[in-house]
């Protein structure tokens, strides 16, 4: 029992992260109907952002207050990521937009490899380790064999995870920008003949999604203390399964998507076998796609004539 | 005749080619102020492409399009604009736009031209007030301060907000929808996808209101209805309206202005009741019985 709940702790945790980079891959595929595979070191980027913006602060500038250089990195980290994302779609997506369905897509394959070479060229092939932040341990239940524990940066990430889904659905659902996303989503060319700038909606669909995932891979870099250019493969295939999972272009299905995904991972990690953790996430992938293929929150894709 | 003492949209040779195939060929008219203009001609002869042309749905092959938001525009500004290169001028006399020029979303933002189709395309998931909050998508992310504001919930945009939302409201009293206000847009019955349609484009507060066949497929009631609301909103006097309609006693009713169309030319254009006596109109609808034709090429023959 002790040992589930700690393992629980862990899966939400980790199904937090893989939550805010799955809410990347279902907006951008609501709104333009692309897998933005790039979305994954697009993450991986992020992570290498704040590292850097925490490094600066900490080793040039000497600064000694944890929070402030936590926040100063995660928001750094958002604004940079956002930037980066919305050169991407500028320069790697929008020429090809109108074109075959399939260009977009491979373009997006392109920047993925792009990413992780350009990160893998300037920073080099090896881990970047730095401490891991806020790894105070409340005790929340003493066992018999142990005790279990929360971690701080546990905590933030899901609490930070919660709020800021609430900040988001709250965008979505009643802003201006997000009726106009949900507008471009469903009719893109009725859109702009009320006057909505489909093209500035669907860069602002990146800049959020990137900032979400900045915002992960912040996060990520303070809980684990190490990145590398490879990391945004993984992390980003899992998010994308958490995406489908949930039935992509829906966003609570994201968050829950990658909840499971992430509760999946650490209990078969925990009680089975760590080796075959990534094949249990991904035979979750094969399975919805056969039996569910519009996800667990998705609507059935209904063709229009 | 005011479209030709106030026009509002003065359309200059307008062709539109598809590969080898012309839609529209050489094509000029005018839209009056305040007037109700139908375009009306037999099946493909080119009036949904005018109409595309118009709302920025195609870039016209050849032509201009220049629409006055207000005042007159003499030719010698039309034709200054032409030469500039750019898409807007403001003289004393004329706000003066060159649709084709400009795309998309700033025909609608800029010279404020709306549009209805003839199969629907309502936003079937929102819902009926949402359809009518979106189409005033601008005015309120000036005043949510692009979102930021709006987040926030500053005062400033929690009234344009609600001024939004009153607008709405008011069309849907019009149109006879208060209480399906909440209902998914797909859900509604035909009759009322039309009327929330007009509605919708009616909130980005157009000067020039498109209507591709308004009354398809409405019974005579709802059909009755649609004239009404469309006689109401000429006589506001902000919105001019031009419609293509198949429905003869639609068009003959309510319109000021009748162009007719076939072949992407244009064959008639002129007051209802000259238009319907045309012997040019007539052969369209009717067709020209062969011996008409026989005589016409055997006269071209001995030429």
């Amino acid at each position: 029992m002790d040992y589930f709940l700690q393992q629980l702790i862990s899966g939400l945790t980790l199904g937090s992260l893989y939550g805010l980079i799955a809410i990347g891959y279902t907006m951008v595929f609501g709104i333009i109907g692309m897998v933005n595979f790039a979305h994954g070191d697009v993450f991986m980027l992020s992570a290498f952002i704040a590292m850097i913006i925490y490094l600066i602060l900490t080793q040039l500038l000497g600064v000694s207050s944890l929070p402030v250089v936590a926040l100063t990195a995660l928001i750094g980290s958002m604004i940079v990521t956002s930037a980066w994302n919305w050169s991407i779609e500028r320069l790697a997506y929008r020429p090809l937009r109108g074109s075959f369905r399939l260009a977009p897509l491979i373009s997006a394959i392109g920047m993925s490899i792009t990413l992780s070479n350009f990160v893998q060229v300037v920073q080099g092939p090896r881990n970047k380790p730095i401490s891991s932040l806020f790894t105070t341990n409340i005790v929340i239940h003493q066992g018999a064999d142990f005790p279990v524990t929360v971690a701080y940066n546990q905590i933030i990430i899901v609490v930070g995870t919660a709020l800021l889904l609430l900040a988001f659905w709250y965008l979505v659902q009643k802003t201006s920008l997000g009726r106009a996303q949900r507008a471009c989503e469903q009719d893109p060319k009725m859109a702009a003949l009320l006057g909505i700038d489909v093209d500035r909606t669907i860069s602002i669909t990146f800049i959020i999604g990137a900032a979400l995932a900045a915002v992960a891979g912040s996060l990520y870099v303070m809980k684990y203390g190490v990145v590398t250019f490879s990391d945004g493969f993984i992390p980003g295939v899992k998010a994308f399964t958490a995406a489908v999972l949930g039935g992509i272009g829906s966003l609570p299905g994201a968050v829950l998507g990658g909840l499971i995904i992430g509760l999946i991972e650490t209990f078969w990690a925990g009680y089975f076998s760590a080796d075959y953790k990534d094949v249990a996430a991904f035979s979750i992938l094969a399975v919805t796609l056969i039996f569910l293929p519009s996800g667990l929150l998705g609507r059935p894709e209904v063709e229009k004539v | 005749m005011r479209w030709q003492t106030d026009p509002l949209l003065v359309v200059d040779h307008l062709t539109m080619r598809f590969g080898g195939l012309t839609a529209v060929n050489n094509l000029s008219f005018s839209v009056g102020r305040k007037d109700i203009t139908a375009l009306i001609g037999p099946n493909g002869a080119g009036k949904t492409t005018v109409f595309n042309c118009v709302t920025g749905f195609y870039k016209p092959t050849e032509g201009r399009l220049a629409l006055a938001r207000s005042g007159i525009a003499t030719s010698q500004e039309v034709a200054a604009l032409t030469a500039t290169g750019k898409r807007h001028a403001q003289s004393a006399g004329a706000d003066l736009y060159l649709l084709e020029r400009m795309p998309g979303h700033e025909i609608a933002r800029e010279a404020r031209v709306a549009r209805t189709f003839q199969n629907i395309r309502l936003f079937s998931g929102m819902t009926v007030l949402e359809n009518l909050i979106v189409a005033q998508h601008n005015a309120l992310m000036a005043a949510s301060g692009y979102t930021v504001l709006g987040l926030i919930g500053a005062p400033s945009f929690v009234r344009r907000q609600r001024e939004a939302v009153e607008v709405a409201k008011s069309w849907l009293e019009r149109i006879h929808l208060t209480d399906r206000a909440d209902d998914p847009a797909g859900e509604l019955p035909y009759g009322a996808q039309r009327r929330l349609e007009i509605a919708r484009a009616m909130c980005i507060d157009p000067v020039l209101l498109c209507l591709d066949e308004p009354a398809a497929g409405l019974n005579p009631r709802e059909s009755g209805d649609l004239n009404e609301l469309l006689r109401s909103i000429r006589d506001e006097g902000k919105t001019s309206l031009f419609l293509i309609e198949h429905d003869m006693s639609v068009v003959m009713q309510i319109s000021d202005h009748v162009i007719v169309l076939d072949y992407g030319t244009k064959i008639a254009d002129g007051d209802p009741k000259s238009v319907r006596e045309d012997p040019k109109v007539i052969a369209a609808y009717l067709g020209v019985s062969d011996e008409e034709e026989l005589e016409k090429v055997e006269a071209e023959l001995s030429k």
